[in-house]
């Protein structure tokens, strides 16, 4: 072959293999080498892509193993099963059954006495406190809310299950190794000889953690719960759902089929395209210096939370029901045209019903962004410590992903598999929203 | 009449309206119908709307600026020695008028001035509250006599309802706008009122960064620094780690995905893909934190070097971790948009999938690639919860991805959190940052999108 096929004038590009191929000739010996040489290449370039989405995998089992494996032993909760004598001379003196009396009488004794009672060798003030320590802190306004639900109690001996202390749930969930020495572990040895003795009597035992789901946050790691949180976040979704939705489905209809081609409309594109694009610690600053500092709504409340959270899912909604409603093929609004009716009954009444769905599906996956959302919400105050649920927009709350923050930098070590178990109840909830969303696709889109 | 009452009695009276509206039209039609220009519903729509927009549109305006003319009216009257209050001192005097105002305090120990200014807080809040009722209601009831007058057969409903409709639905459009000028204007006003006390050049060009000022004028220890350079330098360090991780396993990733990978692979590999984009930050943050951070501790132990447990590098590899899926699935979109008949002509002379990959479809991709790159970029700028997790506080002015650096994020969060004062330059720091965050991330995307767009074009 004399002419090499690169200098033809109309192939403007040949690959460098080719040109050694034309330039040597099949079947020689170097045409052969270059080959293997070309295939080595393709096969290293296989490899290259199998081990990037390897790695990929890898890194996402490695994150959800090792959350699962810190968390899972949060949904138990070690209880100490103690038979209290209810004395009413101690609880309710007057004998009319006050529920305030009641509440504030003291528990703590009570508690003391039964432990007491089950070892009455321990003496002297520091094995006292170690021994009292066992139980949970919270453990006498627990006792105290189910004695005021229950005055029929009062003067009874009962068998009442209360929460260990958080050192104690550790060490009988194994967290807390009591084969080191006794200097380099938070349980003293009379501690872990105290609980064999009442593990070898069946009053200790671990049993479903249903605190973690029906409490609010607390100082104490084994009575502290999500559900404060979890309600703040539900508000703060109610609220960004019912501002987001109508305003985008409104500017998508807007944009898509009424406004004119021209520079104002260009502005607004380029717009929701930034804004979509814009870090979400920026939104929490508008909130900060427009919803407070100029209008003064109230801080920490969900009402704010979710109006920041509207303004930053509101391009993913727009962008998603613009696509929607493209997709609805120009037959149907000439149709509707033809047969007489106006702009707006084609879309309102022919149009909109269509898209609706996938304007639906978006709206689903811009509501889970912004439920795992966290920075924004930092800003406008949602990250205090909150002991109560909160009862409507306006009260001070967390949010799931704020109470995971709060509890990550929490020293205590039992705060660690709780930071975990939010964190797979936050996962679940996410992974439900767009297992919906796909189903919603699947179930309701239709292909023209 | 607390507000939600209002809205309940106002939105009982627009479902009267519509209803009354549609039967005024059948009634003027009478068995005619053909004679009414519009159809019945959108002469019940048009009174609707007439009883329900005016309405809600003052109230709402109304409920917004009540409390500060009612602040405005109390200070007003507390006299001469409460004239001249510093923001913060009208702030504690305001904030001492609303606790006794509520009710939830104990009002013995107020000043009496103050005590009588809590009294005609309440009394102004009430008045306005039945004020801003009558209002609203008169404006209602107008809006229903007004509109029903209106009604008969050549009116034409339809069109007005339609005018509307249009308006409201380019005022949802233009909340884009009105949230770009908010975030702008209010991160530029605060970050003016910064720029006062601490000159522009020292803080964007100062190599310290120490912001915890004195409180009182005779304390010992930091006056504040807002050389803001060391934060810059620490952002950019932990988005080069992040970058460095995320691009070749995302741009590999979707290479073999797009190019190579058979429907199987793909099935699987595109999910999990999803999922690590779905994953909340605070997730990252936490696993950065707890787990990837000790790792690399105790690696940098075995062979002898000092890693910090809040390293530059452990922060920056996750984040990398988080932004793969974001570069994959761009590159993605952007490889696909590569013309099959460039894929063609290549095989056609020979050359093999790698080869049409790294020599044809790479260099048509690549401006389209480079932009996937500019964002991906802008978003590990902006990126808050992974570093103020599991970066550090100390401004470091280091390159050495094993120590502890800061971020800007996590530095607008620090300062943020906890007791703020508005007029400290600690707080406004804030702003500064953030109109510094926003305006670099903004010129990313802008380029980016344009890169983006211009390629689509290119092959379409």
């Amino acid at each position: 072959m004399t002419a090499n096929i690169a200098d033809t004038a109309y192939i403007r590009f040949v690959p460098t293999g080719v040109r050694h191929a034309v330039d040597r000739g099949p079947g020689s010996p170097s045409f052969t080498d270059g080959l293997k040489k070309r295939r080595a290449k393709e096969r290293n370039l296989i490899l290259a892509g199998q081990a990037a989405i390897l790695i990929a995998v890898a890194m996402l089992m490695t994150l959800m193993v090792s959350i699962v494996s810190k968390g899972y032993s949060a949904f138990g909760q070690t209880e100490l099963q103690l038979e209290l004598y209810l004395e009413e001379g101690l609880i309710d003196p007057n004998g009319n059954r006050d529920p305030e009396t009641i509440l504030r009488a003291n528990y703590q004794s009570i508690i003391r006495t039964s432990l007491r009672a089950i070892f009455p060798d321990v003496s002297g003030r520091t094995d006292r406190r170690l021994l009292n320590n066992i139980v949970s802190n919270a453990a006498q306004f627990e006792l105290a809310r189910m004695v005021v639900d229950n005055p029929d109690w009062i003067g009874t001996k009962r068998v009442i299950s209360l929460p260990a202390s958080d050192d104690i749930d550790q060490l009988m969930k194994g967290k807390i190794d009591a084969s080191l020495p006794e200097d380099s572990r938070r349980v003293s040895d009379k501690e872990v000889a105290w609980i064999d003795t009442l593990r070898e009597r069946e009053q200790i035992g671990i049993t479903f953690n249903t605190r973690l789901f029906t409490n609010a946050d607390s100082r104490d790691p084994e009575v502290a719960g999500i559900l404060g949180a979890v309600m703040g976040s539900l508000f703060a979704l109610m609220i960004c759902f019912m501002i987001s939705f109508p305003l985008g489905v409104g500017a998508a209809i807007y944009l898509e089929e009424f406004a004119p081609k021209n520079k104002w409309t260009d502005i607004i594109e380029v717009n929701i395209n930034n804004l979509a694009a814009v870090p979400s610690i920026i939104f929490g600053l508008l909130g900060l210096a427009v919803f407070l500092n100029t209008f003064g709504l109230p801080r920490s409340a969900p009402l704010v939370g979710g109006m920041v959270l509207a303004l930053m899912t509101l391009p993913t909604i727009i962008i998603a029901s613009r696509a929607a409603l493209k997709s609805v093929p120009p037959s149907i609004r000439e149709a509707a045209l033809g047969l007489g009716a106006s702009r707006h009954q084609v879309v309102w009444h022919h149009v909109l019903p269509l898209a609706l769905p996938g304007m639906l599906t978006g709206t689903i996956i811009g509501m889970a962004q912004a439920l795992g959302e966290t920075a924004p919400l930092l800003m406008i105050g949602m990250v205090a410590f909150i002991a109560d649920v909160p009862g409507s927009i306006t009260d001070p709350a967390t949010a799931l992903p704020v109470q995971i923050y709060i509890w990550a930098d929490s020293p205590e070590r039992a705060f660690t598999e709780r930071t975990s178990a939010a964190i797979m109840v936050l996962l679940t909830f996410l992974i439900t929203m767009n297992a919906a969303a796909v189903w919603l696709r699947r179930k309701l889109e239709r292909r023209w | 009449m607390s507000a939600t009452i209002l809205i309940a009695i106002l939105l009982i009276i627009a479902a009267f309206a519509y209803q009354t509206g549609r039967q005024r039209a059948f009634a003027v039609a009478g068995n005619k119908r053909s004679v009414l220009h519009s159809l019945p519903v959108y002469h019940g729509s048009f009174m609707l709307v007439w009883v329900l927009l005016p309405a809600i549109a003052v109230l709402g305006i109304w409920t917004a600026i009540q409390s500060t003319v009612v602040d405005f009216l109390v200070l007003d009257q507390l006299g001469p020695a409460y004239a001249d209050l510093s923001l913060s001192d009208r702030n504690i005097t305001l904030a001492e008028i609303h606790n006794l105002a509520s009710g939830d305090f104990n009002m013995d120990q107020a000043a009496p001035e103050i005590a009588a200014a809590a009294e005609l807080h309440n009394h102004l809040s009430a008045l306005g509250r039945w004020l801003s009722t009558a209002v609203v209601l008169g404006l209602a009831a107008a809006g229903f006599t007004l509109a029903r007058r209106q009604i008969g057969t050549r009116f034409r409903a339809r069109q007005q309802v339609e005018r509307v409709v249009d308006v409201l639905m380019l005022a949802c459009s233009v909340i884009a706008i009105l949230t770009t000028i908010g975030i702008v204007l209010s991160l530029l006003f605060e970050a003016l009122r910064f720029f006062v006390r601490v000159p522009f050049y020292e803080f964007l060009f100062g190599l310290q960064w120490s912001p915890q000022t004195a409180l009182r004028a005779d304390q010992v220890g930091s006056s504040g620094a807002f050389g803001a350079i060391p934060l810059f330098a620490g952002t950019l360090l932990i988005s080069f780690i992040a970058m460095m991780v995320a691009v070749p396993i995302g741009l590999f990733a979707a290479i073999y995905m797009a190019e190579f990978a058979d429907r199987r692979t793909r099935s699987i590999a595109k999910p999990v893909l999803e999922v690590l984009a779905g994953v909340p930050t605070v997730v990252y943050g936490f696993f950065a934190a707890l787990t990837v951070a000790p790792v690399f501790r105790g690696w940098g132990d075995a062979v002898g070097l000092d890693v910090s447990s809040e390293s530059a590098l452990a922060a920056g590899m996750v984040m990398g971790i988080m932004i793969i899926p974001f570069v994959s699935s761009l590159s993605d979109d952007v490889i696909n948009a590569v013309p099959q008949s460039l894929r063609d002509g290549a095989y056609g002379l020979g050359a093999t999938k790698a080869e049409t990959v790294t020599q044809i479809i790479l260099p048509a991709a690549l401006p389209g690639i480079v932009g996937a790159i500019l964002l991906a970029v802008s978003r590990a700028i902006g990126e808050t919860m992974i570093v103020v997790m599991a970066a550090g506080l100390a401004a470091n002015l280091t390159a050495n991805p094993l120590e502890a650096v800061t971020t800007v994020t996590v530095q607008i969060t620090t300062l943020l959190v906890g007791d703020q004062e508005f007029d400290s330059a600690k707080t406004l720091s804030v702003f500064a940052l953030g109109l510094v965050l926003f305006i670099v991330t903004l010129c990313l995307n802008v380029v980016a999108l344009k890169i983006v767009q211009k390629y689509r074009e290119r092959y379409e």
